[in-house]
């Protein structure tokens, strides 16, 4: 049996210590050791993007990522995209009133692709967003919606940092 | 998923140390690695996790060569401001390539080294023959479901076609992969080489000892790259696997066509240099008949089947468009 791996990683802001097998991904070390169970499991191989979070600012699948490489990283999760009073990100907001979900179980993977999307540059088109959001499927077909709501908060972010 | 050690190293000749051990493994991105894993298609006693090597990171253009090394990842050389302006093909063959977030994860040499999507190959609990994974078991996609496997470079023991994009277009303008063993040798291999047909041998892939780390990649910035294009054909308009794709480059001299350069993907064992059209096409006028007629080249010795008919329409056809737009035409 291999030995465990003791981790240092930052959370949403807060420290943890983990110690825990090597075959433990980063999705299953946020699911099933720190339950925070807002990332979702879907393929479980990197074909569908629910998993999707943040490492060092980068959107990542947590499925393809042992806990062990984000040692000593910094990850981002839906539940920390909100501020500490409870004000949602943009993205959250515009998702919410455009009504851009049916099941939600997508939706985390969506949001944090998104925040991504708009951080990179990449959101300057309805047909810019659908290429660089074709990583996260939403087996509902909400995706008109989902272009929308990017479009907005792409826009209210555009303006908040002007 | 198989129990493994989990290595971290701090530098390059520890890594090489480590990966005497029989059977292990070096983990960059992990996107096929950890993939390959949970599918029990891989399961070694060790992962070497060579994150830490940062020097291998660096991505360099000067006035003549593009050298990537092998950590950088695939949004980094995408994202490089050089990269679009000297390389068309090579950032065409990248942000069309899996999705954002995976080439954020996905290193160069990974990428390299990426394993087929055959689904037979894919699925050892279900699929106990293929050549591949079990040498002598057989192979499952002959008289299976193969509508996506290979035309080009077939063998009576395998036809898994070569899945990615970027090593398509490295092949078009002929770069070369630096690998290095623990005795520090470097080698330098061409990458038409450093892929290998599958032959009786399919679970040889590559030019690569298990002692040998790919530590850069090494490209000509020439004049026929500037001018470049990647064109990739699939069942869905984004995040798909090339059904057929082309990687050409071209240096016109007024109506004539003084240099080109020609790979395809989507329908070969390995990225596939179409030598034979650019013999057809080197000093000829640059017009829409003389490619279309040219390029019909790259599928003269095609092996068909029953259900992968179409990708001896595509790949010419592929070919044909990509040059087109690589010379200004449409």
């Amino acid at each position: 049996m291999s030995e465990n791996l003791q981790l240092q990683l930052e959370i949403n802001g807060q420290p943890h210590t983990l110690l825990v097998d090597p075959r433990v991904t980063l999705l299953d070390a946020l699911r099933e050791h720190l339950t925070l169970t807002g990332t979702k499991k879907g393929c479980d191989q990197g074909q569908c993007g629910a998993c999707t979070v943040h490492i060092d600012g980068k959107r990542v699948l947590s499925c393809l990522t042992l806990a062990a490489q984000a040692n000593g990283k910094s990850v981002t999760t839906i539940e920390g995209l909100a501020q500490a009073d409870g004000t949602l990100h943009a993205v959250q907001a515009r998702f919410l009133e455009h009504d851009a979900f049916q099941c939600g179980y997508c939706t985390p993977g969506q949001i944090m692709s998104a925040v991504a999307c708009i951080e990179e540059g990449h959101a300057g088109s309805a047909d810019e967003i659908r290429e660089y959001m074709s990583g996260n499927l939403c087996r509902c077909g909400a995706y008109p919606n989902i272009v929308e709501a990017i479009q907005q908060a792409a826009a209210d972010l555009s303006r908040e940092a002007t | 998923m198989n129990p493994f050690d989990y290595v971290g190293v701090s530098d390059t000749d520890d890594a090489l140390r480590q990966k005497q051990r029989a059977g292990s493994r070096f983990l960059a991105g992990g996107t096929t690695q950890i993939d390959l894993m949970k599918c029990d298609v891989e399961q070694p006693p060790a992962l070497i996790d060579i994150n830490q090597l940062t020097e291998m990171r660096e991505i360099a253009f000067t006035a003549d060569t593009l050298r990537i090394g092998a950590l950088a990842r695939m949004s980094e050389v995408e994202n490089h401001p050089e990269c679009r302006l000297t390389s068309p093909a090579i950032y065409d063959s990248l942000w069309q390539a899996a999705s954002p977030q995976l080439r954020n994860m996905a290193s160069i040499g990974g990428n390299l080294l990426q394993r087929t999507r055959c689904v037979y190959f894919r699925d050892p609990h279900t699929f106990s023959a293929c050549n591949k994974r079990q040498p002598g078991s057989g192979c499952a996609a002959r008289d299976g479901v193969n509508g996506n496997h290979a035309i080009l470079g077939t063998s009576e023991s395998c036809i898994a076609v070569y899945p990615g994009d970027l090593a398509v277009a490295l092949t078009a303008f002929e770069a070369v992969v630096i690998v290095r063993n623990a005795a520090q040798r470097e080698r330098r291999i061409p990458i038409d080489e450093f892929y290998l047909l599958p032959g009786d041998t399919p679970h040889l892939e590559h030019d690569l000892a298990s002692d040998e780390m790919i530590v850069a990649v090494e490209l000509p910035l020439t004049p026929a790259l500037r001018h470049s294009h990647y064109l990739k054909v699939r069942d869905r308009s984004s995040y798909e696997f090339a059904a057929a794709s082309a990687a050409v480059g071209i240096e016109l001299d007024g109506d004539r066509i003084r240099d080109l350069r020609v790979a395809v993907g989507g329908v070969a064992t390995k990225p596939w240099r179409a030598r034979h059209v650019e013999g057809a096409l080197r000093g000829q006028p640059f017009n829409e008949q003389t490619l279309r007629r040219a390029a019909e080249l790259v599928v003269q010795d095609a092996e068909l089947l029953p259900q992968n008919q179409h990708k001896k329409l595509l790949a010419p056809r592929a070919i044909a468009r990509a040059l087109m737009k690589a010379g200004g035409m449409a």
